[in-house]
């Protein structure tokens, strides 16, 4: 019987968020707000542990009370349980007061035996969360994990991602992965599930359920701040080569001479 | 707990000019009457806002927090911690020396470099003569390949001794496992995957770059209280630094004690996949396939090009899930971001989650069929015709030409 724990982000589907290029503002009409696509792959990974090994699958997020709708989406997938970290107190946290206020939260739930987390958020895009966790609390981290291979003995073994190709990784558990696309394809919510979701009961934690120092939440225990947001600098237009194909592949390897 | 509200509107600066409202992110921010209001249920305090106020009408107030493990008063010097692989120094490491190197002379102080290998003395010696003007060294068997416990350990420890103010590491998949558990056991600020870091005039105080939202934004990020000031740089976005075989430093050996290197992980074996072509995120050349390339046999075609060109095979998300090339190949958002001086799309329309992986490389060449792909408007160079006519006439004009 494993406890698995899986961490995950409700985010601005990123792909709509851009800044106006005239006014220098944020355009976010129509932005929804979703799963982090890279958790899917987390939550996945803990169902398939969980109907190999047998366990319990608690999903966890850090959030504003609307994140409730991503935990749900993780129960209609099959998940066990959803609890949300939600408190003014945890505003304006950073990945140092994100991980501490997480790793706080896990241990609030009870035994854990391992903890999925996605690659990274596709908001802030800075993987920094889920070392940070084990970190917290002290167990071992396993990043950019393509493979599951063998869980036996209170040890797991995994193929993690390298630029070179893949490293074979044995860990004690509990242990903390972050995983990467590659792991699996996620499946789409059971009927069953989505009844069962609307259903659930989401248990929220605010900071006084918490055995947590004020000084290291929200703001406060955030070492980062944003002091400036800004578009990136457009490219400029491309020019485009037409006419026949010897003209074109004349150009072409103008252009490539060039930068060699 | 007291509930924080941090932020505020200074009602009698406020003109109601809307600005605020358009840059925040979550749409915390509403109009009552000519005033602006907070809703506190929406907003997570990122500050957006508070920079496009021209009237100073929104004040955010920080308590002290926590204390870092270097004071603010002792934090002194530029470091940069070296990558290593089968103890040769990676490339990333002479980017950050020249980054490192602007820093340091900027704030008139040494550039340090740090590596952690089994035998590394020799490559201490190449990072010196690419503007280091110290090398901290540890050496030992079990530091031979990168694992987190002991490295982690040894390197808190040795920024513990030497008390640096900036720490640069590259955004590898090293940098991103290792400094996140740096920054947690010094209790001080990272920032991941900078594309721009400079030192602000006046507090001194390192301006970390970085982009975000997928690169739709760009966020300039500060570690005001806390020391280190931390930050994972984008691979290849700059220079490496030059070689100058006369340049002198200093090689310190650093000794640890041995419970430092206990590992809670077991490395059992490196399985090393890269096929014909060259890792996508080390190549300065990547050709990169789409659905245009129509089906897996013309794979090839793309090879050949790479091969000729010295490069690296890329691949969109569709041909990865479509089976015709390996996840390692693949460019975007759920794949690799890659920043090569060329980057040859051939056949990719260009969705977002693509480009964001991709729109940083210096020249893009674009070849699709359709005129309204969204890659053209990436693209330095584009061509709206058939890869399979252009692409086999290039090849063969790139031969020729190397001959």
């Amino acid at each position: 019987m494993l406890n698995i724990v899986v961490c995950v982000k409700q985010v601005p589907d990123t792909t709509d968020v851009r800044i106006d290029p005239e006014t220098n503002t944020l355009i976010r009409e129509g932005v929804d707000s979703i799963m982090n696509p890279f958790d899917m792959y987390a939550v996945e990974e803990a169902l398939r542990i969980k109907e190999k090994h047998e366990g319990k699958v608690t999903v966890i997020s850090m959030g504003p009370p609307q994140a409730e709708s991503i935990l749900r989406e993780a129960i209609s997938m099959g998940v066990d349980d959803g609890v949300l970290l939600s408190d003014r107190a945890f505003a304006g946290s950073d990945t140092w007061a994100t991980s501490y206020t997480l790793a706080k939260g896990i241990q609030s739930i009870g035994q854990f035996d391992i903890i999925i987390c996605g690659k990274q958020a596709a908001d802030g895009d800075t993987a920094q969360v889920g070392p940070g966790i084990a970190v917290h609390l002290n167990i071992p981290q396993i990043t950019y994990v393509k493979k599951v291979e063998n869980i036996e003995n209170g040890k797991i073994t995994v193929e993690r991602l390298i630029e070179e190709g893949y490293e074979i990784i044995e860990a004690s558990l509990p242990c903390l992965m972050s995983v990467v696309k590659e792991i699996n394809e996620p499946r789409i919510p059971s009927l069953k599930g989505m009844m069962r979701s609307k259903k659930a009961q989401i248990k929220t934690i605010r900071a006084d359920d918490l055995d947590v120092k004020s000084e290291y939440l929200g703001l406060d225990g955030s070492p980062t701040q944003v002091v400036k947001i800004f578009s990136p600098p457009a490219r400029e237009k491309g020019e485009m080569f037409t006419g026949e194909v010897s003209d074109i592949v004349e150009k072409l390897s103008n252009v490539i001479k060039e930068i060699k | 707990m007291k509930v924080l509200k941090s932020i505020r509107i200074l009602e009698d600066k406020c003109v109601g000019c809307r600005a605020c409202l358009d840059a925040c992110p979550y749409n915390a921010l509403y109009m009552q009457g000519k005033k602006v209001k907070i809703d506190y249920d929406k907003c997570t305090l990122c500050g957006a806002c508070i920079s496009k106020c021209k009237f100073e009408a929104i004040e955010m107030q920080k308590q002290a927090g926590f204390e870092s493990a270097v004071s603010l008063k002792e934090a002194m010097g530029v470091w940069i911690l070296a990558e290593q692989k089968n103890n040769k120094v990676q490339s990333v490491s002479y980017e950050l020396l020249n980054k490192g190197r602007e820093l340091a002379d900027e704030l008139k102080v040494d550039l340090t470099a740090v590596l952690l290998g089994s035998s590394v003395k020799q490559e201490a010696q190449c990072l010196i003569h690419r503007g280091a003007d110290k090398v901290i060294i540890v050496e030992n068997t079990i530091l031979n390949h990168y694992q987190s416990g002991p490295y982690s350990a040894v390197i808190t420890e040795i920024i513990k001794k030497y008390k640096p103010e900036i720490i640069l590491a590259g955004a590898t998949t090293i940098g991103r496992s290792l400094v996140p558990r740096l920054a947690i056991k010094l209790n001080t600020g990272l920032t991941a995957d900078c594309t721009a870091l400079e030192i602000d005039k006046k507090s001194k105080l390192l301006l970390q770059t970085r982009p975000a939202f997928g690169g739709n934004i760009m966020a300039t990020i500060m570690c005001q209280k806390h020391r280190p000031q931390m930050a994972t740089v984008r691979h290849k976005v700059f220079a490496e630094a030059k070689e100058d075989e006369n340049r002198k430093g200093e090689i310190i050996e650093e000794k640890v004690s041995s419970e430092l290197l206990n590992t809670d992980i077991i490395l059992k074996d490196i399985i090393e996949e890269i096929e014909e072509t060259v890792n996508i995120t080390e190549a300065d050349i990547i050709v990169a396939a789409g659905r245009g390339i129509g089906s897996r046999e013309n794979i090839t075609l793309i090879e050949e090009l790479a091969k000729a060109l010295n490069g690296a095979v890329g691949a969109s998300r569709s041909i990865v899930d479509a089976g015709w090339v390996p996840y390692s190949h693949q460019v975007g958002q759920t794949g690799r971001t890659v920043c090569p001086k060329l980057y040859i799309a051939c056949g990719i329309s260009g969705q977002i989650q693509h480009l964001v992986g991709m729109q940083s490389s210096d020249v893009i060449i674009a070849i699709n069929k359709n005129p309204d792909a969204p890659i053209f408007k990436v693209a330095n160079y584009g061509v709206v015709g058939d890869l399979f006519k252009i692409i086999p006439a290039l090849i063969k004009s790139i031969q020729s030409s190397s001959e």
